[in-house]
């Protein structure tokens, strides 16, 4: 394998996605919704709520979420009033899955580019006719999509790291995010869903025939999320450190299982079927 | 000779039918080499096999003595390919089009800098080098496609109907390069089209090519012996011939068309023009001009593609 190569593929395959619209808008708006706007319209909410009707402690539903979650959640708000606790939980612990959204929605929208829009727009066969190897070429597209992914995830956690202690530091009075959480969820389980969603991305190009065709369908990852997300809020995962990892573990065993399909969808005459 | 390519009993199978069948052919090191047939043919397929993008069915390929199927990727470093869509990269720029394909073949950073300047402007792009391809005309694109065949200095050149979407001014223009290129380069060109007139005007020899079968191989002179026998000539006469009664009967005539002052006369041998010509004129002909008519692939090709079409009823 020539890295030398493979990085020049990724860094073409990059240039291209930054030109278009479809792909860099969302890498845009969707972080600047999850690491600003929705936290600090939240803490805004939590700060200005004067009566314990607008305390969202005093919502019957979360009241029975707090009664029933388990002991490391209890020590996270002992000692916090009424407005800390709902920051700590809702911005500190619930909101977690929501952040899984961005490794997902970068690694595939940047995958459905790499993979079906070059077939899509015919450059595939020039590139086809190179000495490149297939598993260069796979390599190359897969790191297209996994690099930006998990930096731009990376990136985004530091941002909501500074705007929730900074927001929310008249309410706590002191810097109390990340919580422990959040570290395997950010380096372990990021980085294996945003494999996830390449793998994926991989396996519907192969068949999809537009770039949004592919990014559109591999959109429905999102509901691994959602699941996730709402496991959490039902109280039937708790998202402590443990489970992070473990999250992560399994979802590195599927993306490798499915990687492997990947590879096989991956060879110069399958690619080339479409152009015949 | 030296060969570039020898293809023995290629066949080449897709799920339900074979694209070619039992091809034998081989291109010299330095020749303009035509694969010509209708859409469909088999010339892609053709170009794929030889770079080793797909696996034959049966046969074998060697190019410069070594086997696409093993050896794919040392080939491919040798040969370019303008691919029959133009398939350049429209939101990058010319030069970053090429800068990647250089890297890409491992072209040292400073003779490829150099290298792309030097072919951006034999292809008249350099003014144009740092705007996106989205802006540029089709024969622009097909021009920089051209350019990122040839910037590696290939040693076989394959050219996937170059001119096919191109209008005539920059077909014209393209023709023109591949000829240049030829002549400069002394590399070998594989030339797959369906336009006769592209073959003719550009090929040393050719290879006429009908659903993965190979009908007919050869130069044109060669071609024009084995298919079309006897010699058209073509005589200019003053004023139109009362009869001509004659030369019907003359030994060595074969065939003869009179239209107003033109008459075609197609003979055996080339022996047989001067008795021609001169019982013509005991006739009373006013003969103004005799030329040999040149042997027009146009005729072998429909010949042959009717053949086919008879043979597979």
């Amino acid at each position: 394998m020539n890295w030398k190569t493979i990085f020049t593929i990724a860094k073409k395959d990059l240039k291209e996605a930054r030109q278009n619209k479809a792909v860099w808008l969302p890498v845009l708006i969707v972080p600047a919704i999850f690491v600003v706007i929705l936290p600090l319209g939240m803490i805004l909410g939590f700060s200005s709520a004067t009566g314990i009707a607008q305390n969202p402690m005093s919502d019957p539903d979360f009241a029975l979420f707090i009664e029933r979650m388990p002991a490391f959640l209890t020590d996270l708000i002992s000692g916090l009033d009424a407005t800390q606790s709902g920051i700590v939980l809702i911005l500190g612990y619930l909101f977690a899955p929501f952040f899984l959204i961005l490794p997902l929605m970068f690694s595939t929208v940047i995958a459905a580019e790499s993979f079906a829009g070059e077939r899509e727009r015919k450059t595939i066969e020039a590139l086809l006719y190179t000495p490149t190897t297939d598993a260069e070429l796979f390599t190359g597209k897969v790191l297209a999509g996994f690099i930006p992914a998990v930096l731009i995830t990376l990136v985004s956690f530091i941002g909501y790291t500074i705007v929730l202690n900074a927001a929310a530091y008249p309410v706590m009075g002191r810097i109390w995010f990340p919580l422990p959480s959040w570290y395997p969820l950010v380096l372990w389980v990021s980085p294996a869903i945003s494999l996830l969603g390449i793998a994926v991305t991989v396996l519907i190009s192969a068949k999809a025939q537009t770039f949004m065709g592919a990014y559109q369908t591999s959109g429905s990852l999102v509901l691994v999320v959602l699941a996730l997300l709402a496991g959490q809020a039902t109280g039937v995962i708790y998202l402590s450190v443990v489970v992070g990892l473990l999250i992560g573990l399994v979802i590195f065993v599927v993306d490798a299982v499915l990687m492997v399909y990947a590879v096989r969808t991956f060879n110069r005459a399958k690619l080339l079927a479409s152009t015949r | 000779m030296e060969n570039s390519i020898v293809i023995e009993n290629l066949s080449h199978r897709f799920d339900d039918r074979y694209a070619l069948r039992d091809l034998s052919f081989k291109v010299r090191q330095g020749e303009i080499f035509a694969l010509l047939g209708p859409n469909g043919a088999g010339k892609t397929t053709t170009i794929r096999l030889v770079n080793g993008l797909y696996t034959p069915t049966a046969g074998k390929i060697s190019v410069f003595g070594r086997d696409p199927v093993h050896q794919g990727s040392q080939i491919r470093q040798e040969t370019g390919v303008l691919t029959e869509t133009s398939a350049v990269y429209e939101r990058l720029t010319a030069r970053e089009n090429l800068l990647f394909f250089g890297r890409v073949y491992g072209i040292p950073e400073s003779s490829l800098l150099k290298r792309t300047d030097e072919i951006l402007e034999f292809f008249a792009l350099i003014n144009r080098a740092d705007e996106r391809v989205a802006t540029y005309s089709k024969g622009m694109k097909q021009r920089l496609a051209l350019a990122r065949a040839l910037l590696t200095r290939p040693r076989i050149l394959f050219l996937d109907e170059p001119t096919s979407s191109l209008d005539p001014e920059s077909a014209q223009q393209v023709h023109e390069l591949i000829e240049s290129i030829s002549r400069q380069e002394e590399n070998t060109v594989f030339l797959c089209t369906h336009r006769l007139e592209e073959a003719e005007r550009l090929s040393d020899r050719v290879a006429i090519l009908n659903n993965g079968q190979l009908l007919a191989l050869g130069s044109l002179e060669e071609l024009g012996q084995q298919f079309n026998h006897g010699i058209w000539v073509e005589i200019d006469l003053f004023a139109p011939m009362e009869s001509d009664l004659s030369t019907r009967e003359m030994r060595g005539v074969l065939k003869r068309e009179i239209i107003g002052t033109k008459m075609r006369v197609q003979v055996q041998e080339e022996a047989v023009i001067p008795a021609l010509v001169s019982e013509l004129v005991m006739q009373g002909a006013q003969i103004i001009g005799v030329r040999l008519q040149n042997v027009s692939l146009e005729d072998i090709y429909f010949k042959l593609q009717a053949d086919a079409r008879e043979g597979a009823g």
